[in-house]
């Protein structure tokens, strides 16, 4: 095993696909620095600064955040590693919050397990809204992508309907929730000012399941072979309709936990609680589920420092509205990084090709004895990559 | 019978946009690139229409020419947006529906972020009236002028307009069959001389000006010439790809198809107007989910013998 890891291919294709993402980043970031710049000169240094580390004076907030969107990336990546993309993880993370708020409110528990009940409630509902989009892809060849999507909104209008229509959940005078008993809030880690909470350990362990699942079973095998190629692992005898159901149930059941960490968390305040606006708008970290587990590459392990990430410069972009920026630059800043680490894997390479053609190019000047070597050395390299 | 033409009347300027985006998708996934970013060209033509609109609704001229201007502004936009998502797929060979997320992303976002930095709102709010209230001559006709030519948009015209050339264009000009030829069979294609990669920017961008063109008419023709960057175009660009699947990638399909989801959005905004409906007293949110659930029953019913382009979502690789 310890071979296999670092083996020399292993570790360039691990490599690239980091300094891929780091490359995205990169160029999200100057990309944010142009905007500031044109917005307001004068402070965008020091607001490209608090956009980079502003985080690190609200680690226990970065942490926080970062719960809801490290699950919603492990559900869009989880189903990418099949080839499948899950663009619902919004309505799925929609759904798991409905169906967390609704235990919390409406059953009574002693307050060591109720907080559980709520957790496994807001999965419950995630998988529910994971299946349908599953089984009709595998049955009738529905689009996942647009299912989903349509997923999205009815889920959207429902849960604000049956929100605004439960009297013990919804005050309509605040058009909000109302505050969750206290037996139902997940712990919290007691870090002063933040409200990180047990969730982030349990989305971390969530995180490890994952890894192990694709790397050590007959599932997550069957799984990432049909993402490699659907036809070779059908003619393998891999059951593809069953694993497309549970790949896009364990989806939603990971975006559903997603929205419950959310919802469940508790709030800094004594006796008050995290609370639910029904304003008919897709959720958002849903959507950055997308973005961690891009970056992450789609690995479980990736996504958890991905997640962790982006949660860090949306801290700092909120920090940096007190150089007047508007926080909304980070989702910009997260979309053009997405957008690069689209084609990033092709662009490095590009970039690596260059870099060489350089450094061969010095060498032939330097010494001739030299160039023999180094052609060698990179004809070895492009056969590898 | 009023309540009918009322129907008629307000489907139509909400069906224009689902057509012209539907028809944009058409183009672009028939030369083989899968256009996932049609929700964000379509704000981003509609954000530049609305700023067209916003400077120059004060300079006395008439509305229905800054409306026409308005469009010009608003297909270039979405060109130019739709380059992002051509740059990526057919040079970068980069994944599409990723592609396409991304972009669909960085709208909403930069529109906040320009709204509320130049004008401290959510998005461009303009106070131009394009609506027609009778179309000289032809409103007087019976029946049919009500229902086509009174309290309607000049959209509405344009939109049939450009179905039209669009038909021809895709049907009976050589620029079309080659078109379609890159979406099933790029490498045959190109053995017989046809430059796949700019068959297919060019299909990529031809949904760029329709999903410009169509956002800008959403602005006018629903939001009543406004366009926030929190609302968007409410999902319109997802529902213009349900539409052309239902249409299974041929225009005239996707016009019904399209006349058909602007119907049933129509039915679930006017609820308290029609007496019938009104008095089965069913929540109203159950109308507006209409249109989504509508969608998946019809992809349910129509995924299974779907004619989608063949080569589409694959990028082309002359090497191969």
């Amino acid at each position: 095993m310890l071979n296999n890891l670092f083996s020399p291919k292993r570790t360039s294709k691990e490599s690239s696909a980091f300094t891929a993402a780091l490359l995205a980043i990169a160029l999200g970031l100057i990309f944010g620095f142009i905007v500031m710049l044109i917005a307001s000169p004068a402070n965008s240094l020091s607001g490209v600064y608090m956009m980079i580390f502003g985080g690190f004076k609200r680690l226990g907030d970065v942490f926080y955040f970062a719960t809801p969107i490290l699950m919603t990336g492990l559900s869009v990546g989880f189903a990418f590693k099949m080839g499948l993309f899950n663009i619902g993880a919004s309505g799925q993370y929609t759904m798991g919050m409905f169906f967390a708020l609704y235990v919390g409110f409406m059953w009574k528990m002693p307050s060591s397990i109720h907080w559980i009940a709520c957790i496994i409630a807001g999965m419950i509902g995630g998988l529910i809204w994971g299946f349908i989009p599953g089984i009709l892809k595998a049955l009738l060849n529905v689009n996942e992508v647009i299912a989903s999507i349509m997923l999205n909104y009815i889920g959207m209008y429902l849960v604000d309907m049956l929100i605004q229509g439960n009297a013990t959940m919804y005050i309509s005078a605040k058009t909000r929730t109302s505050y969750l008993p206290a037996s139902a809030q997940i712990p919290s880690l007691g870090v002063t000012n933040s409200n990180v909470n047990v969730s982030i350990i349990i989305a971390i362990g969530v995180a490890i399941i994952l890894y192990v699942v694709l790397k050590k079973t007959t599932f997550g095998y069957e799984l990432k072979a049909t993402g490699f190629n659907k036809h070779a692992s059908h003619y393998a005898g891999i059951n593809y309709k069953r694993n497309t159901i549970l790949t896009m149930v364990i989806a939603g059941g990971l975006a559903g936990l997603g929205g419950a960490f959310a919802i469940l968390a508790p709030s800094a305040i004594p006796g008050s609680s995290m609370t639910y606006e029904p304003i008919s708008v897709i959720a958002a970290s849903g959507f950055n589920g997308i973005a961690v587990a891009l970056l992450g590459n789609s690995s479980p392990i990736g996504i958890i420092f991905s997640a962790l990430f982006i949660s860090h410069i949306q801290r700092g972009g909120t920090l940096a509205s007190l150089y007047g920026y508007k926080p909304e630059i980070i989702d910009v800043v997260v979309a053009v990084i997405i957008y690069f680490s689209a084609f990033a894997m092709i662009m490095n390479a590009t970039v690596g090709k260059f870099l060489k053609k350089r450094y061969r190019k010095n060498h032939e000047q330097s010494s001739a004895g030299a160039v023999i070597s180094t052609n060698k050395d990179i004809k070895k390299e492009n056969k590898e990559a | 019978m009023d309540t009918f033409y009322y129907l008629i009347q307000n489907m139509l300027p909400i069906a224009i946009p689902l057509l012209l985006v539907a028809l944009g998708g058409m183009f672009s996934e028939r030369s083989g690139v899968i256009n996932i970013a049609l929700e964000g060209i379509m704000l981003f033509g509609a954000f530049f229409g609305c700023l067209f609109v916003f400077f120059t609704q004060n300079s006395n001229v008439n509305p229905q020419i800054i409306l026409l201007l308005g469009m010009i502004v608003a297909a270039i936009a979405g060109l130019m947006y739709s380059m992002l998502l051509s740059f990526a797929a057919v040079n970068m060979k980069a994944d599409q529906t990723i592609t396409g997320t991304a972009l669909n992303m960085l709208i909403p976002a930069a529109i906040l972020l320009f709204a509320k930095m130049k004008f401290n709102s959510d998005g461009i709010t303009t106070d131009m009236n394009f609506y027609i209230k009778e179309v000289p001559i032809l409103g007087k006709i019976p029946v049919l002028g009500e229902l086509f030519f009174q309290k309607t948009y000049l959209t509405v015209y344009i939109g049939f307009l450009f179905l039209t050339i669009t038909t021809i264009v895709f049907y009976k000009t050589k620029f079309g069959l080659r078109l379609r030829a890159c979406g099933e069979h790029p490498q045959a294609a190109d053995s017989v001389g046809i430059n796949v990669y700019k068959m297919r920017h060019c299909g990529v961008g031809l949904s760029g000006i329709l999903g410009g063109i169509g956002g800008f008419f959403y602005s006018v023709g629903v939001m009543d010439g406004n366009i926030s960057g929190h609302t968007g175009v409410a999902g319109f660009g997802f529902l213009a790809l349900a539409v052309m699947i239902f249409g299974q990638w041929k225009p005239i399909k996707i016009m019904f198809a399209a006349l058909f989801f602007a119907f049933l959005r129509t039915l679930a905004y006017s609820v308290a107007l029609i007496p019938f409906l009104n008095s089965l007293n069913i929540n109203q949110t159950y109308y507006k989910m209409l249109p989504y659930v509508a969608t998946m029953v019809v992809l349910i019913f129509t995924s299974g013998k779907s004619r989608a382009p063949k080569a589409e979502g694959i990028p082309f690789d002359k090497s191969k």
